[in-house]
């Protein structure tokens, strides 16, 4: 493919690849600039200078140690869901099912919180832990099954159980779970020792997030340091060539969406854990979402869904305070995540695109 | 009971009208290979220009118009991804959907204030057929609909007739099932994706201007609530023919009328499991179809002249 733009020849070859570090980081730097661009853009219609909205943004996210603090809050939850997001593409699964299976989580969360409240703290978290994963790992395994065994696709069959997850909840906090005296559709408190202790005074900064980095390294040593990852990999990679090899495919596929799906209910433990300490709709505050954004940003490897999911964290701040100050509104950060998402499938066009008019540029001089 | 049963009828049809636009428009993308996940994202565009288009002209026609044309650029880049960038189009099109999602509740932010909804907006209006409205009893509940049912009503056997009659019709299938055997014999495999792509983002569009000026006035964030991807799903589930697709869009606007009118009716189950109702339908429809249907060869596969 060639383009020929006045002086610069600009041709794409798709077979030679640049590979090592730099180019690999290239991508995803090149996708973050152009998708702000964009919503630069899209800032400058709503009559706001795009440097001083973004600049908001940048103080609400980093400004202070509170801020800081708060954007490592948010982090948590999208980093542990896009964690088990990444489980599930590397085993060549497109779930879009992280945003129900948080719910799910926070619900059996909720269950244990109450129910077993007279355990001491140091038994409860575990168990509550423990159920959320399993209730996320669960609703999970349900598309991951359909899939295996019958065939149906798990893209559609995990947004519908998103909306499912959203609809059991609203009911079970409208009547069996509602607080009495039940003027509002939430669920009691759980007990006090179950929740997750504050690391930092006068911030909402808690346990939760040392769960989630500890569950970075968990998910990396899964996926390229065991047995287990390395089928589901290569399921991922090449579901005949596996098959051929002896991988059990259909274990692996039902495995990879129940343990993604565990990540996902363990964030909807921190939040209700950690933040909210009861069950109430729209807790999980389309956290499942974002982690599709930040697992395909960090191109599916823990050490850059970290980096992504801090870099989404501060968005999501930053984007409250950019409403607050200068009347963009927040749902930009929508925008910006779905830019993202489609710049970072393009990486390897603008990649390519981008070294080729560099080297191009580079040979004129000469 | 009558009255009730009447008023079902009259609820599925509204409700199955946006889903049997937007998947008729999403079996042409079908058709010729490529996955439309971006549906929802068209039909999010195709509602919110729909009623921004009817509140600047105060036409609900020319507010449909400018819906379906939003809903074409949102097709356009899905059409970009798939067709020219060749990247995974599930993944492409939840991105689409992400975006349009958060932009069309920015502009909403933005044009009418952080908040705010938009001031009454003109919205179309029934129209009764002659003679077939002075039907006793069903007269009035089949043949008193808005203009946009008749016309979708109308699309199925013109889309019927596009697909399988005329030779475009023939070129699509082809490109569908197997491009490089198409491309081989001379056709413009590029260039009838992208055709494929306009119709399926004007017809999601106008699906989309549906929700909003269609019965109501308003346009709301979200408000699509995850019919695309139902439409989506009637696709699959009517074999990629405009009147399997026709049956599958009735079915799944019946379980949201019934979520609708068993409410209204007080029956003693809560209102939450009506509301999950189409969505579990739409799995155990999947389930149960799937197997039995055979996609066309090429679906969800990028096209390149030079590679194999």
């Amino acid at each position: 493919m060639s383009l020929n733009l006045g002086r610069f020849q600009i041709t794409i070859i798709r077979k030679k690849r640049f590979k090592g570090l730099l180019p690999a980081l290239l991508g995803p730097i090149l996708a973050l600039f152009l998708a702000f661009f964009v919503a630069g853009i899209i800032i400058v219609f709503s009559g706001v200078n795009p440097l001083l909205a973004f600049q908001s943004m940048f103080n609400g996210a980093f400004g202070s140690v509170r801020s800081f603090a708060e954007t490592l809050v948010k982090t948590t939850p999208m980093l542990l869901a896009a964690l088990g997001l990444t489980i599930s593409y590397r085993t060549g699964l497109v779930s879009i099912g992280a945003e129900g299976q948080i719910i799910i989580g926070g619900l059996f969360t909720v269950l244990v919180g109450i129910y077993l409240g007279f355990l001491p703290g140091f038994i409860l978290i575990p168990l509550m832990m423990i159920a959320a994963m399993f209730g996320g790992g669960l609703w999970a395994a349900i598309p991951g099954y359909l899939k295996a065994k019958l065939g149906v696709s798990e893209v559609i069959n995990t947004i519908m159980l998103n909306y499912i997850a959203t609809y059991l909840v609203a009911y079970l906090l409208d009547v069996p779970l509602r607080e009495p005296p039940g003027y509002f559709p939430q669920s009691a408190q759980i007990a006090k020792q179950a929740w997750l202790p504050y690391l930092l005074k006068g911030t909402r900064l808690h346990m939760g997030v040392i769960f989630a980095f500890v569950a970075a390294f968990i998910v990396y040593f899964i996926l390229w340091r065991s047995p287990l990852g390395y089928q589901m990999r290569a399921v991922g990679f090449n579901q005949k060539a596996a098959r051929n090899a002896g991988i059990k495919v259909e274990k692996n596929l039902v495995l990879a969406l129940a343990l993604s799906g565990a990540f996902a209910g363990l964030a909807g433990m921190v939040e209700i854990a950690g933040i909210h300490h009861r069950l109430l709709g729209g807790f999980s505050s389309e956290y499942g979402f974002d982690a599709m954004a930040v697992a395909l940003l960090g191109k599916t490897h823990p050490v850059g869904v970290v980096i992504a999911a801090l870099f989404f964290g501060a968005l999501r701040v930053g984007a409250n305070m950019m409403q607050r100050t200068v009347q963009v509104p927040a749902s930009l950060v929508f925008v910006i995540q779905g830019l993202v998402i489609l710049f970072v499938l393009m990486d390897e066009l603008i990649r390519n695109y981008a070294i080729r008019l560099v080297f191009k540029a580079k040979r004129e001089e000469e | 009971m009558g009255a009730s049963i009447l008023g079902l009828i009259q609820a599925a049809i509204r409700m199955s009208t946006p889903i049997l636009l937007a998947s008729l428009g999403g079996m042409f993308t079908a058709r010729v290979g490529i996955i439309n996940f971006a549906l929802e994202g068209i039909m999010i565009v195709g509602a919110f220009f729909g009623v921004y288009g009817s509140y600047v002209t105060g036409n609900p026609w020319l507010g449909a118009l400018m819906g379906a044309i939003g809903g074409i650029v949102v097709a356009l880049i899905l059409g970009f991804m798939s067709i020219t960038a060749k990247v995974d189009q599930v993944v492409a099109g939840t991105g689409i959907n992400i975006l349009f999602l958060g932009l069309t509740s920015y502009l909403l932010n933005i044009i009418f204030g952080i908040g705010a909804k938009p001031s009454k907006v003109n919205s179309f209006v029934e129209v009764p057929l002659p003679l077939l409205s002075d039907i006793p009893i069903l007269g009035d509940v089949l043949f008193n609909q808005i203009p946009l049912v008749y016309l979708a009503i109308i699309l199925v056997p013109i889309c019927w007739y596009i697909v399988y009659k005329t030779s475009f019709g023939l070129n699509m299938r082809a490109v569908g099932e197997n491009p490089r055997a198409a491309d081989s014999v001379g056709l413009n495999v590029i260039a009838i994706r992208y055709i494929a792509i306009v119709i399926s983002g004007f017809l999601g569009g106008l699906g989309g201007a549906f929700l909003s000026i269609g019965h109501l006035s308003v346009f709301m964030e979200k408000m699509t609530a995850g019919k695309g991807y139902v439409a989506w799903s009637s696709v699959t589930v009517g074999k990629w023919n405009p009147i399997g697709i026709l049956g599958a869009a009735l079915l799944f606007g019946t379980a949201e009328a019934f979520q609708l009118r068993l409410q209204a009716v007080g029956i003693e189950i809560p209102h939450q499991f009506f509301l999950m109702l189409p969505y579990v339908l739409t799995m155990l429809v999947l389930t149960g179809f799937v197997g039995k249907t055979v996609s066309p060869g090429a679906l969800g596969k990028p096209y390149s002249k030079e590679s194999k």
